[in-house]
């Protein structure tokens, strides 16, 4: 018999070593994402299709940009938690840490250029 | 207690092994949706870079995309991301506590198929 409550036992435990954490964000996300995806597919199909100037007129408008601006920020952490979740169970070791840092490397850089190209629009 | 029997439980069978199930399948595809909409997700910054920067950088991803090959992976990205939405929509549902019993849980797996089906077409239809 160990002196442990449980939940201190399952601390750091789990594929990605860090407890409920991750899974509470994760839960965060999904629920955002449920009225999220409508309105990035809708306002993003609507700015696609047009000519040059009917796309750069669309997205110089608040709404289509804040909504595109939202999906990019909690769309891609949603898929790179979601690749990082796959490479916690499948890939150890050094291997894991430096592919883990690769995939939020790779989100958070299409986060930031898609965000400064929103900001040119805008401007 | 949570001390009872640790580290002397049945393991579960490998993945390659064990019969496929609605629940089971359900689960693989929101990891697959999910890891093909983050290979995707780059065109869609790369069009707005692409605007943002000039006429001719916006006709080569603009044409690509409204190729015939780029309505193709753009319509599976529509349903990628609709079927991830619902997926990750099932999780917090279960994890609310609900619709745990086997029964619902592979009627929901269906759902999500048959649901990100129909709401591609949709979505196709509306934009």
């Amino acid at each position: 018999m160990r002196y442990l409550t449980d939940r201190k036992r399952a601390v750091g435990l789990g594929a990605g070593g860090s407890g409920t954490q991750g899974h509470w964000q994760m839960m965060v996300r999904s629920m955002i994402m449920v009225i999220l995806t409508p309105l990035f597919l809708i306002t993003f199909g609507l700015g696609l299709g047009g000519t040059y100037e009917e796309a750069l007129a669309y997205y110089s408008q608040p709404i289509p940009a804040i909504i595109i601006a939202l999906s990019l920020i909690v769309g891609l952490t949603q898929l790179m938690h979601e690749a990082n979740e796959a490479i916690e169970d499948y890939i150890h070791g050094v291997t894991e840490k430096l592919t883990l840092v690769a995939t939020k490397a790779l989100a958070y850089t299409l986060i930031v250029a898609g965000l400064f190209a929103l900001v040119k629009l805008a401007l | 207690m949570a001390d009872v029997n640790r580290g002397n439980r049945p393991l579960s069978p490998h993945i390659m092994i064990y019969r496929p199930q609605m629940t089971s399948i359900s689960s693989i595809m929101v990891r697959m949706s999910g890891l093909a909409l983050l290979v995707l997700a780059p065109l869609v910054v790369w069009w707005l870079l692409a605007l943002a920067t000039s006429e001719s950088a916006f006709a080569v991803i603009d044409g690509l995309l409204r190729s015939w090959f780029g309505k193709l992976v753009l319509t599976g990205a529509i349903w990628a991301l609709w079927y991830h939405t619902l997926g990750r929509l099932r999780h917090v549902i279960w994890d609310f506590g609900y619709c745990l019993d086997v029964n619902t849980s592979e009627n929901m797996g269906r759902a999500m198929f048959i649901g990100a089906t129909v709401l591609t077409v949709i979505t196709i239809l509306v934009v």
